[in-house]
């Protein structure tokens, strides 16, 4: 009985009140479509993150022959060189930092230069005593980079120590200049969705103001009077949400999965999987978002 | 059943009292007239009976209840005991007769059957039993007070506040309306009415509480709508303070 008359008022509101109605929607669709973006621009990161962080590297590029900076004057790096810094990452200071290392040679850093740069015109001149030695080291902590930087940079025969990571600060910057953009400009429409949703519910309240003065004054409870205009709220709210969550399932299968995951590239892009994460999160947050200012919109009209 | 202490209503705004140091009671099942000029405070009286506004100083107790330690949670259940009639009748202008006095009954929580059970017999009471599926714009103005007091009397309250009920109604159809509310009174309901209209009070010979400026001037049984016997004055204010800008 009561669920029924709350129901059939709550459908008199939204049909008194539809161009208002389908504002909320609209904004909470848009708003929430941006907050759902910015996750999954954060879960890209992560990946990415976990992804290449777990490839990159530590390059410690020793002297050649032709090398004036670092610590090489033009000399080659000498064996008892190379055997000092071996040392240095087997010490007890660094090696429990080091996951593994490898060194590399002339050739065999000249043969992954070829296969690298085949297509470019500088290949024909390269020789393999152009290309450094070089001790490539993974790090059990990729963010630990710092230490090894530090104590090989000035050892003898070492040209440069080189942290990989730093190729992919870029990208990371911008993908988090996005996210930190998505997450502003949804803020801004959820702060213009949560004001549409008071004024709608003032405005719902205010001509039905004749019911509530006489609901009031034949002692209905406030939670009967409130519930109407709260569940009002609550289901623009919804519809907006099951929108937004469409769009960011729609966004991740066809441009992320069908478009970015179609060129070739190494990078793992997010799945299905984390849009599915991204949905509860958009539809809890529409509802409560909608409760809380539908029920604090109403509460000037339950003073007693 | 309604017991005023020394109760004091100031509005904000206001250095005059809407009501002054008021102290009477009210008894199960009495008829009492609250009778006075417009703004004498017999409008705000009733506001605080129904606990719409709370005294600035003294203590109302209704239906043994101390008002003042009432949480606003259980205003509501409070009010359910209590039945309102206003001179503008208010009635919901989409609802037929018969929706205006199940709403009542609805919005809090009455089943389905005890709604049907009840309207119709209420309805009958107040003369209106053919005229269920009306529209309030169909009916004449005695018709739809009749709604109202059927809407007020439907959950059986313990009193009957009308404010008014007669102020827009022609002579007859205020006699009409007394005789209801009567009836009502006879059935154990007590009934508290504020009123202009001097003779229905000189013909029901009920007790009579007048306000003059927000203090108790008389407490008359079985009064008229002017005492004929010497009023009970308490500290009665100067004549003098006439107009609109004394009132309240």
């Amino acid at each position: 009985m009561r669920v029924g008359l709350v129901l059939s008022e709550v459908g008199q509101g939204l049909r008194r009140n539809v161009s208002m109605v389908v504002s909320i929607i609209l904004v909470t669709f848009i708003s929430l479509t941006f907050v759902g973006a910015a996750i999954l621009l954060q879960q890209q990161i992560n990946q990415m993150k976990g992804y290449w962080y777990d490839r990159a590297q530590v390059a410690v590029y020793l002297c050649t022959q032709y090398d004036e900076g670092g610590n090489c004057n033009s000399v080659e790096a000498t064996p008892e060189q190379k055997a000092n810094i071996e040392q240095q990452l087997k010490s007890a200071v660094l090696a429990p930092l080091i996951k593994r290392y490898d060194f590399e040679d002339h050739d065999a850093g000249y043969a992954r230069y070829q296969q690298q740069f085949s297509s470019s015109e500088s290949s024909g001149f390269v020789t393999p005593d152009f290309i450094p030695e070089t001790f490539w080291v993974s790090l059990k902590d990729p963010s630990q980079s710092d230490a090894i930087v530090e104590r090989l940079s000035g050892v003898a025969g070492v040209e440069e120590v080189f942290d990989q990571r730093k190729y992919l600060q870029p990208i990371f910057d911008a993908l988090n200049a996005a996210s930190y953009t998505a997450i502003g400009i949804a803020g801004l429409m959820l702060i213009a969705a949560v004001l549409l949703i008071a004024t709608t519910i003032r405005l719902s309240a205010f001509s039905r103001r004749r019911e509530l003065g006489i609901m009031r004054l034949v002692g209905a409870s406030n939670r009967f009077i409130q519930t109407p205009f709260v569940l009002e709220g609550v289901v623009a709210a919804l519809i907006g949400s099951v929108l937004a969550s469409g769009a960011i399932v729609a966004i991740v299968h066809f441009f992320v999965q069908g478009y970015l995951n179609a060129t070739p590239s190494a990078t793992p892009f997010v799945d299905l999987g984390d849009a599915f994460i991204v949905v509860p999160i958009l539809i809890m947050g529409g509802i409560c978002l909608a409760a809380l200012s539908a029920a604090v919109a109403i509460r000037r009209y339950l003073r007693v | 059943m309604i017991r005023f202490d020394q109760v004091t209503k100031l509005y904000a705004g206001n250095n005059r009292p809407a009501l002054n140091s008021v102290t009477l009671e009210i008894l199960r099942g009495e008829f009492v007239f609250l009778v006075g000029a417009s703004g004498s405070g017999k409008s705000s009286f009733l506001r605080l009976v129904l606990k719409e506004e709370n005294p600035s100083k003294g203590q109302i107790h209704v239906l043994g209840q101390n008002l003042g330690k009432l949480t606003s949670r259980k205003v509501p259940y409070f009010r359910r005991n209590l039945g309102v009639v206003f001179q503008d009748f208010r009635l919901l202008p989409q609802k037929s007769v018969f929706d205006n006095v199940a709403f009542s009954l609805q919005v809090i929580g009455k089943s389905k059957g005890f709604i049907q059970e009840a309207v119709p017999d209420v309805l009958k009471m107040v003369g209106l039993a053919g005229k269920s599926g009306r529209l309030p714009h169909e009916l004449s103005g005695g018709e739809q007070q009749r709604v109202a007091i059927a809407r007020a009397i439907v959950n059986k309250p313990a009193i009957l506040l009308a404010d008014e009920p007669t102020g827009n109604l022609d002579p007859s159809t205020s006699a009409g309306i007394m005789t209801l509310l009567e009836r009502i009174s006879g059935g154990g309901t007590t009934v508290l009415m504020a009123t202009h209209d001097a003779g229905i009070v000189d013909q029901m010979k009920r007790r009579v509480i007048e306000l003059v400026s927000g203090q108790i001037v008389r407490d008359e049984r079985q009064g008229g709508y002017q005492t004929q016997a010497l009023p009970v004055q308490r500290q009665a204010p100067p004549p003098t303070e006439t107009g609109l800008g004394a009132q309240r």
